[in-house]
């Protein structure tokens, strides 16, 4: 019983952190009325992917992998994945900097960020 | 090396320069922007009818960025399957971009045109580029590149609706987005490549590994959202009905069909039809949300009262012929979804058009407001109707080609059902399309007394640059249906790839 939790649960905790942020990151998606929480959550469920790359990357006392005089070290981290995020991260970047400038323009234009308001406003035009 | 080597990465790469020339030489002065776009876009055009021949002469192009080997680095496949894929989206690109210069000018402020075009171009390039890459992360970042300037140009609109339009495409859009990163991590866990090519390779040895169901149904989930595919669709018809009208042109017609291009690829050549059959039976259930899809977009189109919304509906009930074609998953059914996503691709184009001018002219997409069009717009509406005969499927147009094939592969598969719904699907687009016609043929202007048809005085037939476009894409509904033939030649060998066979 012990053994099946640990297996399941503790010995694959980066995992699961990352599923439970996923979750809080779409649960504020859906359910936030607000425009600009929705985006927090939208980061938030962003960075979730970001930690599940970088934590299925990681190996247990390995190091950079860089030639040095003596030649590589024979455990290094798979760099591939960080540098598949920091993509990933700058198109995150990108795509919170249009949905801002969006929310900007439609607190501009209907004087309202709450998605309720927002859907009546839009309905009264 | 001649040019004619390189031909793959300077179809992406010259559209970015042009995209930085369009921004730099706009900023100077404003008309330069329409012909360096046109004549990008006319380029890659003819490029890639050259890329294609050659593909279906000596087979698949692969080119590797930098001269970097296909592990480490990035490749470039151009075989049958996109190449055909690509010479239609670039055909739709060229129509449309001719015709946007007229729409563009009505419908978009004047000092957002510089940036409308640059954004066209990259979404454009990221197009192209999700088309031709044979790398699976690759094909997210060019996802996202299309995606982005997708959601600024639906926003670049003069309506204040189209904000919240984009923001909910943005909303959606980065949730299938996040979806297909999770999906191309898990691959990377099982398989520790990212190539296309040697995933399908790898993958077979772990197949019944839970991390490969789970990348497979993250993939399917995302592209099946950015594709609209039933129930998935809600971004669509808000997005479709409130951007500016060249934007929906492109976007209805290459950009829904390049997600459903990426959801093919990664079912058929990636995952291949033993994981999709047999490992994990799935094509079943997406033939069942197919039916509905079809079902259900016609009948909420046929309830819509504005024009652009009812065409976007109508998009719904489309996708769901093409992923028909995927749930069948037979050699003819897929011949049928191929030439369904040119015919839609070319149908759709024009009556989005169609649409365009008479809001151009007009500015209404109200249908009650259309009564009695025919009679200062004849062409368009010829057009229309001929585009609409096509969505109906009356022959000998392409629409009812690739429903035949349709029709024919769920019959050698056994689906009767299931091809009597493809039956019912083309009957309510017959409704929907009908409601069209009777307005703007039959509908006698109304008000007389009240004096409001004043708009349809005015209303003169639509500037020749937007003219020629939706009467060539009219045509071309036509043509391509008589002369299939010509098509079964880039069709047939695509098929024979997606199946395993060659």
């Amino acid at each position: 019983m012990i053994e099946s939790f640990y297996e399941l649960f503790l010995s694959r905790y980066n995992y699961w952190m990352a599923i439970i942020l996923m979750m809080i990151g779409l649960y504020a998606l859906i359910a936030k009325q607000n425009l600009v929480k929705k985006i927090i959550g939208l980061n938030i469920f962003q960075t979730a992917i970001f930690l599940f790359y970088i934590s299925f990357a990681e190996v247990r006392g390995g190091t950079a992998p860089i030639y040095t005089a003596e030649g590589v070290h024979d455990l290094y981290v798979n760099p591939l994945p960080h540098v598949l995020i920091l993509t990933a991260i700058v198109v995150g970047v990108s795509v919170t900097a249009v949905a801002l400038s969006l929310i900007i323009r439609i607190y501009e234009e209907y004087g309202v960020i709450d998605e309720n308001e927002l859907m009546q406003a839009v309905r009264k035009r | 090396m001649t040019i004619i080597n390189h031909i793959p990465v300077l179809l992406v790469a010259i559209p970015i320069l042009a995209s930085l020339l369009i921004l730099g030489l706009g900023w100077y002065d404003r008309r330069f922007c329409y012909p360096i776009a046109l004549i990008t876009i006319l380029s890659q055009f003819l490029a890639s009818i050259a890329v294609l021949l050659q593909v279906l002469d000596g087979g698949t192009i692969r080119y590797h960025l930098g001269n970097w080997a296909p592990p480490l680095g990035i490749e470039l496949v151009i075989d049958s399957f996109n190449g055909f894929i690509l010479v239609v989206i670039l055909l739709l690109a060229f129509a449309t971009i001719i015709y946007a210069r007229r729409s563009v000018g009505k419908e978009i402020t004047p000092d957002k045109i510089v940036s409308f075009y640059v954004l066209f171009q990259l979404l454009v390039t990221g197009l192209v580029g999700m088309t031709i890459t044979g790398d699976i992360f690759n094909l997210y970042v060019f996802l996202e590149i299309s995606s982005i300037t997708a959601y600024t140009l639906i926003a670049s609109s003069r309506k204040p609706h189209s904000y919240v339009a984009s923001f909910n495409y943005l909303i959606l859009g980065s949730i299938a987005a996040g979806f297909i990163l999770l999906g191309i991590g898990n691959l990377y866990v099982a398989t520790g490549t990212l190539n296309m090519a040697e995933l399908a390779v790898m993958l077979p040895a772990s197949y019944h590994l839970a991390t490969v169901h789970s990348a497979f149904l993250f993939l399917m989930i995302g592209f099946s959202i950015k594709a609209a595919f039933f129930p998935l669709h809600l971004w669509l018809p808000d997005a479709y009905a409130e951007s500016p009208s060249a934007v929906t042109v492109l976007i209805s017609t290459v950009m829904a069909k390049v997600s459903v291009y990426a959801l093919f690829r990664i079912l058929f050549t990636v995952f291949t039809t033993a994981y999709i059959i047999d490992s994990f039976p799935v094509t079943r259930f997406i033939l069942l949300m197919a039916t509905v899809a079809i079902i259900a977009g016609a009948i909420l189109a046929i309830a819509q009262e504005d024009l652009k919304r009812m065409l976007a509906y109508s998009s719904i009930s489309q996708i769901g012929y093409i992923m028909f074609a995927l749930g069948v998953a037979n050699e003819i059914a897929l011949e049928g979804g191929l030439l369904h996503i040119l015919g839609h691709a070319v149908m759709k184009g024009c009556l989005f058009m169609v649409a365009g001018v008479i809001i151009y002219r007009m500015g209404t997409s109200r249908l009650s407001d259309m009564k009695g069009l025919s009679k200062t717009m004849p062409i368009s509406c010829a057009a229309f109707a001929l585009a609409g005969a096509s969505m109906i499927g009356i022959p000998p147009t392409i629409g009812f080609m690739s429903k035949y094939y349709l029709v024919l592969g769920a019959f050698e598969a056994g689906l009767w059902p299931y091809a009597a719904v493809l039956l019912v699907g083309s009957l309510l687009a017959a409704i929907y399309i009908w409601r069209f016609i009777e307005i703007v043929y039959f509908g006698v202007p109304h008000g007389d007394p009240h004096g409001d048809d004043h708009k349809n005085a005015t209303a003169r037939e639509a500037p020749l640059s937007m003219l020629a476009p939706m009467v060539g894409l009219g045509v071309l509904c036509l043509l391509f249906g008589i002369f299939v033939e010509v098509l079964m030649q880039a069709v047939g060998p695509a098929v024979l790839l997606l199946l395993g066979g060659a």
